[in-house]
């Protein structure tokens, strides 16, 4: 394309050189004006080919998104607040009802936590004919996440934006899913290139919404009203927040602690501030913490308590809202 | 070496940056690193620095939580204004005696709602900024507060740093499984990164119920000590989860005394074994002393 190009305009600019003053002008134009001009070129071109490939990476993500049903992203602005608990446990509520399919993508890249908390580690993927298979914690519970790919727990990912934005890309486009009927995508705290990618390359596929977690303390809403603006910003529908951690009862005389306080309204109030559903609040159940880190479903080991069934009442109504809406 | 080893995108080498142009008036600098979110870094970050002012030195808080900045809100300077003199940007005081210095992306935003949605490059400038065009003037330390992970704003400030040797990384762990594992990752970034690990400190290390004392152990127990010996790494000490010390600093309100706080006195026990490491045995001008309300910073 640029060889045809350049004859034409070196012919033009032979003819708009006469008029140009002065010799010593004339030759700092023969020699910036081509450089420039080969710059400007080549970083369209750059730009124009990043584009293509965007396009076609999000019409071939599409097209194996097409078998998904529904998708749900997991966000907080906050680190900590219990994103990928409360995505595991999201997806064990949701495979308890065997007849539906579920699937969980991990694009935390640089502190992967689901294979831990789902009892997966050490699991490896393997490639088929069709891509890359995922790892299943159940007949009907799929898991994706790049802690699969990491060969030792001292294994660090120290990766760039655009080395991650392409891993997340690859796992998109590239596992074999199969029919889903609830596709749950656990992020890494903040409003940065995991969060900006993920939403652009599923923009041809259709997501439901975003559930936003949040502790109940002042230092967590801060960082979640910004992730709200953040889904806003991007169009992206928020189904609901959620409060984890919300207080604490104590296993020896019974009475609640605020550990994280409310103290300016708690995540109730932020929602109402912010005009998004409020979905509801979990308790501080140290048993909790202990089952992910031995990999195994709150929801299964503890069905009684409180928490667990603080958990299905949110579990349920996210379901709903999932349902009413396709 | 596993694939991700060889594809570790930290550049080894020399500093991009010539290490007199770079924070020339600042003696030690201290990252607080953590492969995991929600620890108490910042929290960490902010106690540590007040210590350490208290102690006399004079020091200098950077956020490069870009996207989460707390920083500003944990030291009661939120929705203050940067302004620029000759020689740079002026960071917030805390203090009127300018002892405690902050910089952070939450001064540049009009309101607190707005989110900074930026990709890697964008990030990158920033951070660079922050530590050149800043005039942090002459600080004993300067304590840089990160988000979690080993991502874009690690790498930069590692190799914007590289020819300023750094002191060294203090990591922040709470006690279970989830949180240690990501704080392994961190110790091999800060290995790779040829950043000294200074040590490790175990926070929300127990809860003691304040209605009948009975201490829980939320977030398991004992395991950011044995991280730390498992990957050979000085052990710092434990701070308990300590409502009094949430409570205070959610409002962005000067700490209590410790002889209230329990985990205020883990973080000074802390601070001295970290003076004792960076300045030698003894270093802190006052032995673990209590505190008192609200004269912390004053001008005396």
């Amino acid at each position: 394309m640029l060889p045809n190009i350049v004859p034409g305009l070196k012919a033009r600019m032979r003819v708009k050189l006469r008029h140009v003053r002065g010799a010593q002008t004339r030759q700092f134009v023969k020699v910036v004006f081509p450089g420039a001009l080969i710059l400007v070129s080549t970083k369209i071109l750059e730009f124009v080919t990043l584009t293509i490939s965007s396009f076609a990476a999000i019409e071939e993500i599409r097209k194996r998104m097409s078998s998904v049903k529904h998708k749900i992203l997991v966000l907080s602005g906050k680190g900590g607040v219990g994103k990928s608990t409360f995505t595991a446990h999201l997806a064990h509520g949701f495979a308890s009802d065997e007849t539906r399919q579920v699937a969980v993508l991990d694009i935390d890249i640089c502190g992967p936590s689901i294979p831990k908390v789902m009892g997966l580690e050490g699991e490896q993927i393997h490639q088929s004919g069709s891509g890359w298979s995922p790892v299943y914690v159940e007949d009907n519970l799929a898991v994706m996440s790049v802690g699969f790919l990491l060969s030792s727990p001292e294994d660090a990912v120290i990766w760039r934006g655009p080395k991650k934005n392409g891993l997340i890309k690859q796992f998109l486009r590239d596992v074999d899913w199969g029919e889903v009927d609830f596709l749950l995508v656990d992020t890494p705290p903040g409003t940065s290139d995991e969060h900006i990618s993920i939403v652009q390359y599923l923009s041809g596929s259709g997501v439901d919404g975003a559930v936003v977690i949040t502790t109940p303390q002042e230092v967590a809403l801060m960082d979640v009203r910004k992730e709200i603006s953040f889904c806003r910003k991007v169009n992206l529908p928020v189904l609901g927040v959620v409060e984890n951690m919300s207080g604490f009862v104590c296993p020896k005389c019974k009475t609640e602690s605020l550990i994280f306080p409310p103290t300016t309204g708690g995540a109730e109030k932020m929602a109402q501030d912010m005009a998004v559903p409020f979905l509801g609040k979990l308790p501080l159940d140290p048993r909790i913490g202990k089952c992910c880190d031995e990999g195994k479903s709150f929801l299964s080991e503890v069905p009684d308590s409180p928490a667990a069934k603080a958990y299905s009442e949110i579990i349920h109504r996210l379901l709903q809202k999932c349902e009413e809406s396709k | 070496e596993s694939n991700f080893e060889k594809n570790s995108q930290l550049i080894q080498g020399t500093s991009v940056m010539e290490a007199p142009l770079l924070l020339p008036g600042v003696k030690h600098v201290i990252l607080v690193l953590s492969g995991k979110g929600g620890v108490g870094k910042s929290t960490m970050a902010t106690q540590l620095a007040l210590s350490l002012v208290e102690d006399g030195r004079k020091v200098g808080v950077l956020d490069v939580d870009l996207c989460g900045p707390s920083v500003p809100h944990l030291l009661g300077v939120e929705g203050s204004k940067i302004h620029q003199c000759d020689e740079g940007w002026v960071p917030v005081f805390v203090d009127p005696a300018q002892r405690l210095a902050v910089m952070s992306t939450s001064f540049l935003l009009d309101r607190s709602e707005e989110a900074i949605v930026w990709r890697g490059p964008k990030k990158n400038a920033m951070i660079k900024q922050f530590l050149t065009d800043v005039v942090w003037g002459e600080l004993d330390y300067l304590i840089i507060d990160t988000p979690p992970g080993t991502s874009d704003e690690h790498i930069s400030v590692v190799e914007s740093l590289r020819g300023l040797k750094p002191e060294g990384a203090v990591l922040v762990t709470t006690p279970q499984g989830v949180s240690l594992d990501d704080v392994r990752r961190e110790v091999t970034f800060c290995r790779k990164a040829r950043i000294p690990v200074l040590g490790m400190v175990e926070n929300m290390s127990g809860y003691v119920c304040p209605h009948c004392s009975e201490c829980t152990n939320l977030f398991s127990s004992g395991g950011g000590e044995a991280l730390a010996k498992e990957t050979s790494v000085p052990f710092l000490g434990r701070v308990p989860l300590d409502t009094r010390l949430t409570q205070s600093v959610e409002g962005g309100k000067r700490p209590v005394s410790t002889r209230s706080s329990p985990a205020l006195l883990s973080i000074q026990r802390v601070m001295k074994e970290l003076l004792d490491r960076i300045e030698g045995e003894g270093s802190a001008s006052n032995s673990v002393e209590e505190r008192t309300e609200s004269g912390t910073l004053d001008a005396s």
